[in-house]
């Protein structure tokens, strides 16, 4: 890949959007075969994502979500592991941050919750990513299936644990009780207030920030220490990195730990965050989106931050667009995430080739011009 | 008790056919050495066409041919995306399991207008029971009445497929040319190339065979199990049967009996919701429905046998090499 014709500027940013451009232009033709004009549309969901700040702040929630399972993605990626189970670890790291909540909510302040919760999160996510990890480096199972299957065991878990344990006295719904008001995150609405800023109220909270630090801690241990260099070098070749010294059993155990806990922070955003209670799939997809996410943004921090925000406006205009539209609803923008890790995903090389071509084309005008002009 | 074991060996035949069809598409792509997480997304684009079909025609059998057509289509795109560009087998399969859970509940919604169901199925537009001869003549006969037309007979048409192609897979995979090509494909691509063969055109026949038979497990599921298509409905099934498919190590009649043990854990997971039992007492319907997962899990760890896939599963096949 290294030995591309064409310059690292188009590379980075021109293949990535051409490919996204491909994944709307079908996801157009989708809307169309539903009666949907694809133009109108997107302007509803631009205006929906966007155009005031209740859409904003709800695009910036979803957005926290990405963040968070998109760089566990990447942070496996990077080591060359594909960690599919962004969705147990998910949602085992909102179990964490429940049962921690529903332990010490009427007895810790928040400021002291806070720290236990970020670390049951982590430590939660991170535990159900271990045994997977475990098997890939030491027994060498597939770690794509076996993340597979915890996925479904996460999910079993879940139910069992709101259904028989959970549950309130007398209640049909499976869900657990709505924590103390002093449990939940600060709201952005409220954190603004704090700073004189009014904002109009939103699910976006705390997390949001969280996140963003996360992303910053992630660049910093992928490209500035000996260990992101490590990492680096057992995704780009495994051979050589174990030739090199690396221990790469004890690397995949510590990579996939830092995954797992990545994705288990996704549970502060939704259940302490959001719903401020534990019920069951609120992880809702958003681990399997984390693929799409660290996909389009070439598993860099930025380009996740990016991605993040281009879905979260996904969802938050679709939600918009279903209200406006009859035909419409969530799973269309299942549709278009879907082509979006298909073009930008498993068609990502089919455009290098083209691509590379016209440059070769324009390189080899550009030096025949500038031969005619040499020889006049 | 004779009738109860009956009831739940028929119960387990009816839900393990699915599984069994999906997992024969999965051993032929991945025997080629395609991975293929795709399954799950294949039934269900299959459950919703079939179904959407047989309503809008009447005919079953349209709509047998269409979940098997839609189901084909999206191999080849898996095929085209991995075999033609050599993009990541994972991914697309993912993007196509998206893509499946998406697209049936837009469209669905957009044609019939009931959230995403479609309309409830007459018995002559799906797969009903087909009484063998001699099954009503048989059925007051002590035990073997009872084993021949209860478990035997009366089932529908995919479950007897289905158990049929068991053989007819052992056959093609293990006695024919294509077979061993195939094998040798998701062992060593490279020396199948050196030998002259097509290392694409092998993977894509066998990316088209699944097809088929995903399609064909997912026609099962909204026009013979149920009347109509659900969204959601394969809900994890095509993980069950990849499942099933390397608990059976990849060859086909063991694959048939982990596709049975799972559907008989299925059968009497939903017989012992809320029953106690002596000793252990009530157990969980959650614990037997994990239990596929966690025994392929400790299969493929090694735990119990071990489970060792093709070589080559999961690698694009680059020529120069």
């Amino acid at each position: 890949m290294n030995d591309s014709k064409i310059p690292s500027w188009v590379n980075i940013f021109v293949l990535p959007l051409i490919n996204i451009m491909f994944a709307f232009a079908f996801a157009a033709g989708i809307f169309l075969a539903v009666d949907v004009n694809p133009i109108e549309a997107a302007g509803v969901m631009v205006r929906g994502a966007l155009g005031y700040q209740e859409g904003i702040g709800y695009t910036l929630y979803y957005a926290t979500n990405f963040i968070f399972t998109g760089l566990a993605v990447a942070m496996a990626f990077s080591a060359g592991l594909f960690n599919i189970g962004g969705e147990g670890q998910a949602y085992m790291g909102g179990l964490g941050v429940g049962l921690a909540c529903l332990a010490l909510d009427s007895t810790l302040p928040f400021w002291a919750l806070l720290p236990i919760t970020m670390l049951a999160s982590m430590l939660f996510g991170a535990l159900f990513a271990l045994i997977p990890a475990y098997l890939q480096a030491y027994r060498g199972s597939h770690i794509v299936i076996t993340t597979i299957m915890f996925n479904f065991i996460a999910s079993a878990l879940m139910v069992y644990l709101l259904v028989n344990v959970l549950k309130l006295e007398g209640q049909m719904a499976p869900v657990s009780r709505v924590f103390e008001d002093s449990a939940g995150l600060p709201m952005f609405h409220e954190m603004a207030a704090w700073f004189g800023f009014s904002f109009s109220q939103s699910p976006m909270n705390l997390s949001f920030f969280i996140a963003l630090i996360c992303c910053v801690l992630v660049w910093a241990l992928l490209w500035r220490t000996r260990w992101g260099y490590a990492i680096r070098a057992m995704g780009a070749s495994p051979s050589a990195a174990e030739y090199g010294g690396i221990n790469y059993k004890k690397l995949i155990i510590v990579v996939m730990l830092i995954s797992g806990a990545l994705s288990g922070m996704m549970g502060l955003n939704e259940v302490q965050g959001y719903s401020q209670q534990l019920k069951l799939d609120f992880v809702a997809g958003y681990g399997f989106t984390g693929i799409a996410v660290c996909l389009i943004g070439r598993s860099h921090p930025i380009g996740i931050i990016l991605a993040s925000i281009l879905f979260g406006m996904l969802y938050q205009g679709g939600a918009e667009l279903s209200f406006d539209y009859p035909n419409i609803d969530r799973e269309m923008i299942q549709v278009v995430q879907a082509l979006v890790v298909l073009f930008s995903g498993a068609l990502a090389l089919m455009l290098v080739k083209p691509t590379e071509k016209l440059f070769v084309f324009l390189d080899q005008k550009k030096t025949a011009l500038a031969g005619t002009k040499a020889e006049a | 008790m004779f009738e109860n074991i009956i009831l739940i060996l028929d119960a387990t035949l009816r839900v393990s056919a699915p599984l069994i069809l999906a997992a024969l598409a999965g051993l032929f792509s991945e025997r080629s050495g395609i991975v293929n997480i795709a399954l799950e997304g294949k039934m269900l684009s299959a459950a919703f066409s079939a179904a959407a079909t047989a309503t809008v025609t009447g005919s079953v059998w349209l709509g047998l041919l269409a979940g098997i057509g839609v189901s084909v289509m999206l191999s080849l795109v898996h095929g085209f995306a991995t075999i033609t560009h050599r993009g990541d087998q994972i991914v697309s399969g993912v993007a196509i399991n998206m893509l499946a859970v998406g697209l049936t509940v837009t469209l669905g919604r957009f044609w019939f207008g009931l959230g995403g169901q479609t309309p409830a199925l007459t018995d002559d537009s799906r797969f009903t029971a087909i009484t063998l001869p001699f099954a009503d003549a048989l059925a007051d006969v002590p035990v073997i009445g009872m084993l021949y037309s209860q478990l035997i007979s009366g089932h529908n048409f995919l479950v007897y497929l289905s158990l049929f192609a068991v053989p007819a897979v052992y056959w093609v995979v293990y006695k024919t040319r294509f077979g061993l090509r195939l094998r040798a494909t998701g062992e060593n691509p490279h020396a199948v190339d050196t030998a002259g063969i097509s290392v694409a055109w092998i993977r894509y026949r066998a990316l088209i065979i699944a097809g088929v038979l995903a399609g064909m497990a997912g026609a099962y599921l909204s026009t013979a199990h149920s009347a109509g298509f659900v969204p959601n409905m394969s809900a994890g099934k095509g993980f069950i049967a990849l499942a099933a498919l390397i608990f059976g190590k990849w060859k086909p009649v063991p694959v048939l009996f982990g596709c049975l043990l799972f559907g008989f854990l299925d059968a009497i997971a939903i017989r012992l919701q809320g029953v106690e039992l002596p000793l252990v007492g009530e157990i969980p319907v959650q614990a037997i429905e994990v239990l596929p997962y966690i025994l392929t899990v400790l299969l493929l760890a090694g735990f119990i046998g071990r489970a060792v896939g093709p070589k080559a599963i999961g690698q694009p096949y680059v020529k120069s090499r």
